[in-house]
């Protein structure tokens, strides 16, 4: 399912004194099936963008088009749910929407909000729990009585548990030790290229989208500046730190190398895995060299 | 929704009734709900109305804000005026039909009722929009400092309205936001009849609970590891100081109750 945005803007309490522009005719799209980041310094408008994506904010100029739908600022409210059930967001601090009595009961939620059965819904978040990382025992047991990652995993399980077609994700691993962070990290990339996931994910982590994203948009003050491969994108440090952003850790390594060594990178290194083998090829010549 | 609310804001500033001490404005306009029911006849309101209009032009705030401010109230405002002119018998009566009589007093009285609401909120909000709520707090701490004296716990009160309110916003947002991920997983808040309607609200108002809850606990926590051991002599960062101006104001405020009782039938 594609999602475009033709001409965007939106205004904060328009109407009111305090009224305040979040985002100026914004033109991008995300390709059904596509791992897309969506980097940008705070307040450039990332999560304004990412609430749009299904619907809970309406542009105030301009339409977007999700799957088959247009919205636009006179769009009716009608018929959102099933929008909803095809992009699921999992929100920053995810673990903050957790209510019911038990992980199952949390998980099943969504489910049954779009129409599955008590019991379907359940038997769903039974599959899911290990697909995050957790085991059977903790479907009865209290989400409040977690820990945070805990939590936050049994949060993800709930949106994963509507089977959305495409999966937006806002900081997901914010707050998180290394180790959960690349679980989950693993997890979504897993669902992307085994289940053909689209995913949207906003981060400040450019180490993160090096790693897993195939497309990239610059958002600046409430305007995509840039969209493209990373790759591309990435060989522009000095234009990034204008957009107060950084470059991934292999990419400046890989910097300082061809400043210290004059060596070239051809293609650049995004990975810590490319990175080793582009050295081990050049170091391998050279030892060729002086012998 | 919320967001249009636009009572209980602070917008910064610099002008004569920004720069005044938060007790004077406090007091003032304490003054002036009492006052303005010292108000029967023309005359009053007219001294009313311009001392308020002076107020909101020294304040120097776009007057879009007040009208604003009356907007989520003009309901409430129009059915109690309706409710004033159509049950208030008088002796010029203009139109009867059973109990409903319109009298030329019930006009009146309608109208006044009408002012003394306007003038209520256009004076409240000048306070809200000038002074930031903590200057408030510790306005009203200093107010009811007396009180300690029969053992109310003044400060204990102070804190927990500052604290109060200075989570408001903060708590706003939060339900916004969980308001955000819980339509996500597919609720419709405001829709379906009463009893969904109540059904839909758990889920946004148990994660608020729990929050609050953390909330509370952390504050508690960094608030003790700071050394805070209650009210007993502590210091204060923030001093109210007195200034000519508020002396002034204050004056402003005994004319206009005398010419209100001088005027008053």
């Amino acid at each position: 399912m594609d999602i475009r945005f033709e001409e965007v803007g939106y205004t904060y309490q328009q109407g009111t004194p305090f009224q305040s522009r979040a985002l100026h005719d914004i033109n991008l799209s995300i390709k059904g099936g596509s791992f897309t980041a969506l980097v940008g310094h705070t307040g450039s408008g990332k999560s304004t963008v990412l609430q749009h994506l299904n619907a809970l904010k309406k542009p105030t100029t301009g339409q977007v088009t999700i799957g088959d739908r247009v919205i636009t600022n006179y769009s009716e409210n009608k018929g959102l749910k099933t929008l909803r059930k095809r992009v699921g967001i999992v929100f920053q601090f995810p673990e903050a929407q957790l209510f019911e009595e038990t992980v199952g009961k949390d998980i099943a939620f969504g489910p049954k909000n779009f129409g599955l059965s008590e019991e379907e819904a359940i038997e769903r978040a039974k599959e899911l729990l290990p697909l995050v990382g957790l085991d059977e025992s903790f479907l009865e047991r209290s989400p409040f009585d977690l820990s945070g990652g805990q939590m936050r995993r049994v949060a993800i399980a709930g949106v994963l548990a509507m089977n959305p077609e495409v999966l937006v994700l806002d900081e997901p691993t914010a707050g998180l030790d290394p180790q959960g962070r690349k679980d989950i990290m693993d997890m979504f990339y897993r669902l992307y290229k085994e289940q053909g996931l689209t995913i949207v994910l906003v981060t400040h982590q450019m180490d993160d989208v090096a790693e897993y994203a195939d497309h990239m948009i610059v958002l600046e003050q409430g305007t995509v500046r840039r969209e493209g491969n990373p790759r591309e994108l990435f060989k522009e440090a000095g234009w990034l730190s204008s957009m107060q952003l950084g470059v991934p850790s292999t990419v400046r390594f890989a910097h300082e190398l061809e400043e210290k060594l004059q060596w070239t990178f051809d293609p650049l290194p995004l990975t810590t895995d490319e990175l080793a083998a582009q050295m081990v090829e050049k170091l391998g010549n050279k030892v060729g060299d002086d012998r | 929704m919320m967001e249009k609310l636009i009572f209980g804001r602070y917008i910064p500033g610099q002008s004569f009734i920004h720069r005044l001490d938060p007790r004077a404005k406090l007091m003032g306009a304490i003054w002036f709900i009492i006052i303005i029911f010292l108000a029967n006849n023309w005359l009053t309101y007219v001294a009313l109305t311009v001392f308020v209009l002076t107020a909101v032009k020294l304040s120097g705030i776009n007057s879009r804000f007040f009208i604003n401010g009356i907007k989520p109230l003009i309901w409430l405002i129009l059915f109690t005026v309706i409710l004033q002119v159509l049950f208030t018998s008088g002796q010029t009566i203009w139109f009867r039909m059973g109990p409903i009589v319109i009298s030329q007093e019930g006009m009146l009285n309608g109208v006044f009722i009408f002012m003394r609401f306007v003038l209520i909120i256009f004076m409240s909000t000048i306070l809200t929009l000038t002074t930031m709520p903590l200057s408030l707090t510790d306005a009203i701490e200093y107010l009811l400092r007396p009180l300690n004296a029969i053992k109310v716990p003044v400060h204990e009160i102070a804190l927990m309205l500052s604290i109060a309110l200075r989570f408001v916003p903060t708590l706003m947002d939060e339900t916004e936001k969980i308001m955000n991920a819980q339509r996500a997983r597919g609720i419709d808040f405001g829709e379906g009849n009463i009893y969904q309607q109540m059904k839909s609200i758990v889920p946004l108002l148990i994660p608020l609970f729990v929050s609050s809850f953390n909330r509370a606990e952390e504050l508690a926590t960094a608030m003790e590891a700071r050394g805070y051991k209650g009210g007993e002599g502590r210091t204060k960062y923030r001093q109210l100081n007195w200034q000519q101006n508020d002396t002034v104001v204050m004056i402003a405020f005994v004319v206009l109750s005398i010419l209100l009782i001088s005027l008053r039938t």
